[in-house]
């Protein structure tokens, strides 16, 4: 039990630790760095609280797939980072706004939930015993059927996401030539091969 | 829960390890090579190239796409892990709930293949 403590606190200090890296990095590559090691830390932390799935998921998704788009971004803006940083602090106001509202609300969340327990009966599914039910299972019992238009809802949103990129970053592209198959294939040898008889002695 | 957590101990290991051993790396290329610091090292070469220059540079945003897509179909295989578990207790409901979730997908997917989205000329 002490050991999982341990684990927690290394993690929990490396995630700050790596998100004030984030933000300030000189480099915006090193702050995606920082960001996958955030990432990596938030997995170690889900499974000390038993969520396997939810551990393993996040390396899979965030880490795969979603840092290396964040990686493509960073690589793609060919913008002067020192420049835009000059606004910095005029903009650490706003900044510093929205991350009060968000601590805010967090409070809320946990006051509520530590000092009306019957909060937890009504707003969710109860969690079931880690050592009865894996995380795997509570999941899968609850997304396919007592949430079903919210996972339908997800479906859509990724439709759209799906549209949309390909509407923003798919263009025409003239005069590249591109191999058609069916038109390789669909040759026949009267179109390309003309046999045609000479006499001796004769030319064409 | 403590059984779980057991289960993880020999990651834990190997996680400490891999640090350790990156650490020892760097710092031994650190102490124990001979170096020379110049100022000349690090000056532009003869020829006019920089020694060092910033590794970002602009590429295709077809890359973009092909990333965007596999993460939306990596969520959609990520959904059909505990949906693959608990199929037993779901029942008919689950499965059909999955197959709308894979058909509005499909859409999406017909709408990529025949748009040309993935074709690479």
């Amino acid at each position: 039990m002490i050991l999982s403590a341990i684990a927690f606190y290394v993690f929990a200090a490396i995630i700050i630790a790596s998100a004030v890296l984030v933000v300030s990095a000189r480099n915006p590559v090193h702050s995606v760095f920082f960001l996958i090691l955030a990432f990596f830390n938030a997995a170690g932390i889900f499974v000390l609280a038993g969520a396997e799935f939810l551990a393993m998921i996040l390396v899979i998704v965030y880490v795969g797939a979603v840092a290396v788009l964040f990686m493509f971004v960073v690589m793609m803006l060919d913008i002067n980072f020192v420049r835009l940083r000059e606004g910095f602090l005029q903009y650490l106001p706003v900044g510093a706004l929205v991350g009060i509202i968000l601590l805010i609300e967090l409070v809320f969340i946990v006051t509520t939930q530590v000092n009306v327990p019957e909060v937890l009966a009504i707003s969710g599914a109860p969690t079931p015993n880690i050592s009865e039910v894996t995380n795997t299972h509570a999941l899968g019992r609850l997304i396919y059927t007592r949430y079903i238009y919210l996972f339908q809802a997800g479906g859509l949103i990724l439709l759209v996401a799906m549209i949309g990129a390909i509407v923003l970053t798919l263009r025409e592209r003239p005069g590249v030539r591109k191999q058609r198959i069916s038109d390789q294939v669909g040759r026949s040898r009267s179109d390309s091969i003309e046999i045609k008889k000479v006499s001796p002695g004769n030319g064409i | 829960m403590d059984d779980l957590l057991r289960e993880y101990l020999p990651i834990m290991i190997f996680i400490g390890l891999v640090v350790v051993l990156g650490v020892v790396f760097i710092a031994a290329s650190f102490f124990a090579v001979e170096q020379h610091p110049d100022a000349e090292k690090l000056s532009t070469y003869e020829c006019g190239f920089e020694p060092f220059e910033d590794t970002r540079s602009r590429f295709d945003v077809r890359f973009y796409l092909v990333a965007l897509l596999f993460i939306i179909f990596d969520l959609e295989v990520a959904f059909l892990f505990p949906w693959a578990v608990t199929l037993g207790d779901t029942g008919v409901f689950g499965f059909w709930s999955m197959f709308i979730f894979l058909g509005v997908l499909t859409v999406g997917f017909v709408y990529e293949w025949k748009k040309g989205a993935l074709e690479w000329e």
